[in-house]
């Protein structure tokens, strides 16, 4: 990157500890092209590539990652803002424009590192080869609930600390007095001895010509003024007055709109097409095939169908034009297959293990369950799931000779340029990517397709194209969260001890951890076979854990009932080692009451889950009525090490649990003849206020190192409801969604014969 | 040529009258904060108050707002300096995550309370249940809306100029 300099974006040797980039001076008439416009005004000095300070003492963090709910900007801004000693109410901050210089590495390091905790001698040279990494991927990730805890704690908190003591050093200096009589508050520095005061805005230029130091000094928890606290979060007034801007609320000069509809089988291809009746609709201005593609997928590629566009004045022209089209599409015969077929499939694989790969080993489980007392056994099954953002895909794109500019929300503006770039045939600096709010994320919104289909339709119109997908696309053409099976056998001994934990599952993808368990077992044999489908899969709130913590904290009920022992303290006797896990479970089961009778027709049911760097505990009270489950109260507890921002993190628990249960009660993406059956919210139904629990969060600050929140609290929750399911009733269930006729018909059963 | 009246001005809009309203409001009156989200009235996004009652403007052709009152988020505050009391207890509550779908959420709650200022948990519920939040923020949702009630804005505005019940 030889077009860093000294005065440029970064110094060289400056990289510290995952602080992404340590630059130091970007200022007026000496710019970084890239970062020029975000030195708005001759009066302002970027003083940091993490903080802009202006001539008002005001204070712009400049924030790497995309919101797509989690009030990422905020929580951010608090940790920067902590370190740097700065007046909370005069900072505020900008998403970072989506060049190579916010490649975030230190997403890379939690990525790659994971649990790696780096002594910050080493980190420099972690980063050095990091830093390279993330830019030759394209790395500008939202997602793993890693912002916090990689881009918060290497880079925010580094750069804040760093920057306050570059001025605290240019104001000794200034005074010719002690760096150490220099004290930083409230974005003011002081000489108490000569009763001296300035604003920091009175030292930037002076600190921007100096080198900041590689290993600024942190605060210890005890020290935070900003982090810990409740601060109201920045985006939410323009949200509450329509305000707010979303990708499709873009509306550029002389835009078109498109509507589109891919094959609907995966793997499919246009076989005929008469568009005359759509020409016909008032308003369209044309009908564009796309062939299939190879579409880059959050964990793998995948052929991207044909796809077809009906472009229009008016989105509602092109969605008229679009039903008006004649089409028939080929499928191959080898993906004309079903959900069953393809759980037959996983069942076959599983039981004749080729190729079987072991994720942790240890003792004898094969000798331990020849010689059980009670061996426990159980499969489960998880189905495909679609995300339903509630703003559908979109993208605006306008392509000109000279290059080409996009508007979207996604949570990979550096891959979505890149991308787009490769589909247009031009060099990645000649596109521009303008991200906004999204409405939802959820992992669907790191994978470029609707952008791909806006770039070319918009150099094929030769104007700006907004493409919009109806609902019935965005629940069709998703990268799904796949369908899986695993297979348990546990083996107790006479007094109902756990000796060995078997388990085989099909199609691991990430977390690797995932499928792992937090338990003491004497022998242990966790791991996998390949089982592929031809379904797309992506990223999905929580990505492995959603699955894997439904079926280890269902079986290891399974195990506690089998030893007729309670399943909250069966937990606990296996925990005895790690005291955090011991205190997330007991405090939501203290404050859920556990073990206090709940009356004929209710249950409850608990779940531990450690993901993403944080240990969440859930206790579910469910009622059955007639059959139907109804969950009145979750009660969650969390370690997230220490909460930087504890109503975002209570939120972020909420939104996850929310999230979770209506997969767990309603989620279901049945495959038939190769495609997807569902098409709304309808037929994919998302759980509405009248069904919403009482959620009560409960936080735990612990010494640890800070955690994620976006993701846990989401793998907790089918486990937990199950477990109650079976308390309040005696019916397992073992394959999801709760709302399965098989599982409605048992607890209509259990409903008549307990009347 | 199709006039309608949105947040208290006519405008004349050049759309066939099956036109859904929701098209005409984001496209054509550029009133953005009204949202699509399903196009089938099964979430709720884009809800609006057509005469003070909420409607699915996804599935509402523009036609039937013609010598209708429509009123839209960018309508609901009293005026540029004063947020709804719905609006200021969403934001006390810390309600919004994505954001995208409480437009429609704002204008349920606001007619609902409009309607019935002191409503149960079940009226609550029952009026709220046509929007989704994929965010799940319901609890939240449900506190702001009755902080709003308990504070008895409605029944304070009833009773100063007698029209509201």
């Amino acid at each position: 990157m030889n077009k860093w300099t000294r005065r440029g974006l970064l110094t060289t040797g400056v990289i510290f500890g995952g602080g992404l980039v340590l630059g130091i001076a970007i200022r007026p008439g000496n710019r970084t092209p890239g970062l020029a416009p975000l030195v708005t005004d001759d009066g302002e000095t970027l003083v940091h590539t993490w903080v802009k300070l202006d001539t008002d003492n005001r204070i712009t963090v400049i924030v790497p990652h995309s919101e797509m709910g989690q009030g990422v900007g905020t929580a951010l801004s608090q940790m920067l803002a902590d370190e740097l000693d700065a007046d909370w109410n005069l900072v505020s901050f900008e998403e970072a424009p989506a060049i190579e210089e916010f490649a975030n590495h230190s997403l890379g390091q939690g990525f790659l590192l994971p649990g790696v905790e780096l002594p910050a001698m080493i980190a420099p040279s972690v980063e050095g080869v990091l830093i390279k990494t993330a830019q030759a991927l394209d790395l500008q990730i939202t997602g793993g609930s890693m912002s916090i805890r990689a881009t918060g704690q290497y880079g925010m908190r580094v750069a804040g600390a760093a920057v306050r003591e570059l001025l605290v050093e240019s104001a000794a200096e200034a005074w010719n007095v002690p760096v150490s009589e220099v004290s930083a508050s409230k974005s003011y520095l002081a000489h108490e001895a000569s009763g001296r005061r300035a604003p920091y805005s009175e030292f930037a230029s002076a600190a921007a010509e100096k080198t900041p130091s590689l290993a600024p000094r942190l605060k210890t928890p005890d020290q935070f003024t900003v982090m810990g606290t409740h601060v109201e979060r920045h985006d939410i007034p323009a949200k509450v007055d329509g305000s707010a801007l979303f990708a499709m609320d873009v509306q550029v000069p002389g835009m078109l709109y498109a509507t589109v509809r891919r094959a609907p089988t995966f793997g499919g291809n246009l076989a005929k097409l008469d568009d005359k009746a759509a020409r016909g609709v008032r308003g369209v201005k044309d009908v564009i095939s796309l062939p299939a593609d190879e579409i880059g997928g959050t964990m793998s590629s995948f052929a991207a169908p044909a796809t077809v566009a009906v472009v229009a004045d008016s989105y509602w022209s092109a969605k008229q034009g679009l039903d008006k089209l004649e089409l028939e599409w080929s499928s191959p015969d080898d993906v004309k297959r079903s959900s069953d077929d393809m759980f037959a499939q996983f069942d076959r694989d599983i039981s004749q293990a080729a190729n079987r790969q072991a994720d942790i080993r240890s003792g004898d489980v094969a000798g331990a369950i020849s010689g059980a007392a009670a061996v426990v056994k159980a499969d489960y099954q998880v189905p495909f799931l679609a995300h339903t953002c509630m703003e559908p895909q979109n993208a605006t794109v306008s392509v000109t000779d000279s290059g080409c500019e996009v508007w979207v929300g996604c949570q990979n503006p550096l891959g979505f340029r890149s991308a787009i770039a490769d589909a247009l045939g031009m060099d990645s600096d000649a596109v521009v990517v303008n991200n906004h709010f999204m409405g939802g994320g959820f992992g669907r919104r790191a994978i470029a397709d609707c952008a791909v289909q806006a770039a070319l339709l918009s150099q094929k119109m030769r104007k700006p194209v907004q493409v919009v997908w109806s609902r019935e696309e965005d629940v069709r053409q998703d990268y799904y969260r796949p369908a899986i099976q695993s297979r348990f056998s546990g083996a107790l001994d006479e007094n109902g001890n756990l000796l060995a934990w078997e388990n085989t599952y099909v199609n691991k993808h990430e977390p690797a951890e995932a499928p792992l368990i937090p338990y003491s077992v004497d022998s242990l044999d966790i791991g996998h076979v390949e089982s592929p489908t031809h379904v797309p899969f992506g990223a999905w709130r929580s990505v492995d854990h959603s699955q894997h913590g439904f079926f280890t904290e269902s079986f290891i009920d399974e195990v506690a009932i089998a030893a007729g022992q309670d399943p909250y303290q069966y937990r606990m006797d296996r925990l005895k080692d790690k005291p955090r896990h011991r205190a997330v479970l007991k405090k939501a089961a203290e404050a859920a009451d556990w073990g206090t009778p709940l009356g004929s027709g209710r249950g409850r049911g608990i779940s531990l889950q450690e993901s993403f760097g944080s240990l969440v505990a859930q206790v579910v009270e469910v009622s059955l009525v007639n059959g139907e489950t109804q969950v009145d109260r979750v009660v969650a507890a969390i370690d997230a090490g220490v909460a930087v921002s504890p109503d975002g993190l209570t939120a972020q628990i909420e939104s996850g649990i929310i999230y979770g249960l209506t997969a767990a009660l309603y989620g279901e993406i049945t495959i038939e003849d190769g495609a997807v059956a569902e098409s709304n919210f309808h037929d994919y139904q998302a759980l509405r206020m009248p069904k919403a629990p009482i959620i009560e969060t409960h936080i735990i600050n612990s010494d640890a190192p800070i955690g994620g929140a976006g993701e846990p609290g989401t793998p907790g929750i089918a486990p937990a409801l199950a477990n109650a399911v079976f308390d309040a009733s005696g019916v397992r269930v073992r394959r999801l969604p709760m709302s399965r006729p098989e599982v409605k018909m048992q607890l209509e059963d259990w409903s008549a014969s307990a009347a | 040529m199709v006039a309608i009246n949105v947040n208290g001005t006519t405008r004349e809009v050049d759309v066939d009258p099956s036109t859904p309203l929701l098209w005409v409001i984001r496209e054509q009156l550029s009133l953005t904060g009204t949202k699509f989200g399903c196009g089938m009235a099964q979430c709720g996004s884009c809800t609006v108050q057509l005469n003070g009652r909420p409607i699915r403007s996804c599935v509402t052709p523009v036609s039937a707002a013609v010598g209708q009152q429509v009123t839209t988020i960018e309508g609901l505050a009293p005026s540029d300096s004063e947020l709804h009391p719905l609006q200021q207890a969403w934001i006390a509550h810390q309600v919004p995550q994505c954001g995208y779908c409480q437009s429609g959420q704002l204008m349920s709650a606001a007619a609902l309370l409009e309607a019935n200022p002191n409503p149960s948990d079940d009226e609550i519920d029952k009026a709220m249940a046509g929007n989704i939040c994929r965010c799940g923020m319901y609890g939240r949702m449900k506190a702001a809306i009755k902080t709003v009630a308990s504070a008895s804005y409605y029944d304070a505005a009833a009773t100063a100029d007698g029209s509201k019940a």
